[in-house]
């Protein structure tokens, strides 16, 4: 408690640092994936690359991604922009596949009885199968932004100051400051859960469809 | 007018879905597409919307080629319904059928000042408009379907097997419906179906497509019951189109006699003493055919004759009594005969009261009529 105590001030900057840094790869990640989910969910020639290399991409291990980050984007070591392309990364390929999921579970009705109406295929994106898709897309952002929320804080092994820097400070110190760790962990956890509930409302407000079911007294 | 010129529809894989269509589709009546599945229906009436494109020939509406206008704004100028509806689930009631005007650039206000009118046409009520289409029951979906097609009031109406997806009930009400609404709007509305008895019911005219894409019949309902080119047309009308086709010959040459009848709470001593042939229909205070009672049913009542123990009565022809003239058909009159216990059809009148009973035998003389004074299609 007394560490925290002591070091309120500086504790502000880190965090905010740490959402930057773990946030802005959700919100680039998630426009790059919707053109890749919807080119995946129509043509089964870039399903059958694009899901199976996004899930491939998942499984390289962090800190390998943040290492070799600098040889392919040709940045300096310490850049943040090594973290938030890896993490962009991660975002993509978790969300790939759920978009395209989402996209394909599209009632073929809806879809046809759109076409009939007379929306272009970009329209039609965009007023009904988007906003359709909305539930899923919101499950899987959700997922990506906690994820890269204890992320970021690996980055921390490359140099990539966030709250990271609390834990590596934490434990290289003898006897290791318990205190600091279990700040940087909290604080963390209470970071992804903060952004998770919202994120988890945002969903609620834009789909209120989703949450009704037929009413009794229908059944005409 | 729908036109079909020499419309051939192949795929890739070389299979023919429309071969050869030549088919003109009058303005202001239903036009049915029946027939097996795989013999193109869908196919043809995507054609006209362009939500498929022929191999060759054309689809002219009104003397243009579709094809000279983008598809989209084509299809803002036709009406479609959809098989299970197609809602927009993320949509209300109201928004889904206000989406076409919408598209055309008409103000949302507009827009949905026009679609609350149309919920009332297709007989919603109003507080469905801000429901979402999963709060509402198949047919009231398909009643929305109908009014979303409606919204831009466009001439041509397609619509792709609607009402398969409803229980029969409810198929026939939303039958019923779109008969009635088509009385009121004289769209050109161009139907498929599998199911010939809904063709038979809806269609001014209906065509009849085999498998692979070609027409086998085109022709008006009774002329398709009465008069089929081939086999395969008998066949697929089915085996009971002798007695279907009755239902397009009115029964106004049925002689409606006199029925025995009794009030409900008659004394049982009283009913014995108006039965013929050991039967008489009861009736409630309008009138109104409960069921029936027998000689062998008196014996076993109490004192008075009740309206929970009868025997239930037939199907009910009905009888315009005011004109003197007849809604029913000949397959109505037939029926009530064949299906009332007593072998005496019930005649009511249009407030549902009892006036009169019809026999088989009256029915067939009547038919027989018919026929010699040309009535009966050949």
């Amino acid at each position: 408690m007394n560490w925290l105590l002591n070091n309120l001030d500086g504790l502000g900057p880190i965090i905010l640092t740490h959402l930057w840094l773990a946030l802005v790869p959700v919100v680039v990640g998630t426009l790059v994936s919707m053109p890749l989910g919807w080119a995946s969910s129509r043509w089964p020639v870039a399903r059958a690359i694009l899901v199976p290399l996004s899930s491939l991409l998942y499984t390289i291990p962090s800190l390998a991604l943040f290492v070799i980050m600098p040889l392919v984007l040709g940045t300096q070591s310490l850049e943040p922009i090594n973290v938030q392309v890896a993490l962009t990364l991660y975002t993509v390929a978790l969300l790939v596949r759920s978009i395209t999921d989402a996209l394909s579970a599209v009632p073929e009705s809806v879809t046809t009885a759109a076409t009939a109406m007379g929306y272009r295929p970009i329209g039609r994106f965009f007023a009904v199968e988007l906003p359709l898709a909305v539930p899923v897309l919101i499950a899987g952002i959700r997922v990506a932004a906690v994820s890269n929320m204890g992320l970021v804080a690996i980055g921390q092994l490359i140099g990539v100051t966030s709250l990271g820097l609390l834990l590596l400070q934490g434990s290289q110190t003898s006897p290791p400051n318990f205190d600091q760790i279990i700040v940087g962990i909290v604080i963390i956890v209470l970071l992804a859960l903060v952004v998770d509930g919202l994120l988890a409302l945002l969903g609620r407000r834009l789909t209120p469809w989703a949450r009704v079911g037929p009413k009794a007294g229908a059944a005409t | 007018m729908i036109e079909f010129q020499s419309v051939t529809k192949r795929y890739p894989d070389g299979t023919v879905a429309v071969d050869a269509l030549d088919l003109a589709i009058e303005d202001g009546g239903i036009t049915v597409l029946v027939g097996p599945s795989g013999c193109g229906k869908t196919t043809s009436l995507r054609m006209i919307n362009r939500m498929v494109d022929p191999s060759e020939g054309t689809v002219l509406i009104d003397g243009r080629d579709v094809r000279a206008q983008s598809p989209s704004a084509l299809r803002r100028g036709i009406g479609y319904v959809i098989q299970n509806a197609g809602l927009f689930p993320h949509r209300t009631v109201l928004d889904n059928v206000a989406t076409v005007p919408v598209l055309t650039g008409t103000g949302k206000a507009a827009a949905r000042k026009r679609a609350a009118e149309l919920l009332e046409t297709v007989g919603l009520p109003a507080a469905f408009a801000k429901r979402y289409p999963a709060q509402l029951s198949g047919g009231q979906q398909q009643r929305v379907g109908v009014a979303r097609a409606l919204a831009a009031d466009p001439p041509v109406l397609l619509m792709d097997e609607p009402f398969s997806a409803v229980d029969p009930i409810v198929r026939d009400d939303l039958q019923e419906e779109l008969l009635r609404l088509q009385s009121e709007l004289g769209k050109t509305i161009v139907f498929v179906t599998h199911d010939i008895d809904e063709a038979i019911k809806l269609g001014d005219k209906v065509a009849v497509l085999r498998v692979g894409g070609r027409l086998a019949q085109f022709d008006t309902p009774s002329a398709l019951l009465a008069n089929p080119v081939d086999d395969f047309v008998a066949s697929f009308v089915g085996r009971d189109r002798g007695y279907r086709a009755l239902g397009f010959l009115p029964g106004h040459g049925v002689p409606v006699g006199p029925v025995s009848s009794v009030p409900v709470g008659t004394a049982v001593d009283t009913a014995r003493g108006q039965l013929t042939d050991g039967w008489a229909v009861v009736v409630d205070d309008a009138k109104r055919p409960l069921g029936w009672v027998s000689a062998d049913l008196l014996s076993s009542s109490g004192d008075a004759v009740s309206a929970e123990n009868l025997i239930s009565g037939g199907s009910l022809y009905s009888v315009d009594a005011e004109s003197g003239g007849t809604s029913g058909s000949l397959r109505n009159a037939l029926d009530a005969a064949l299906s009332s216990p007593s072998g005496v059809g019930i005649a009511v009148d249009s407030g549902g009261a009892v006036v009169g009973g019809i026999t088989a035998d009256t029915v067939i003389a009547a038919l027989a009529e018919a026929r010699r004074s040309g009535e009966v299609p050949t």
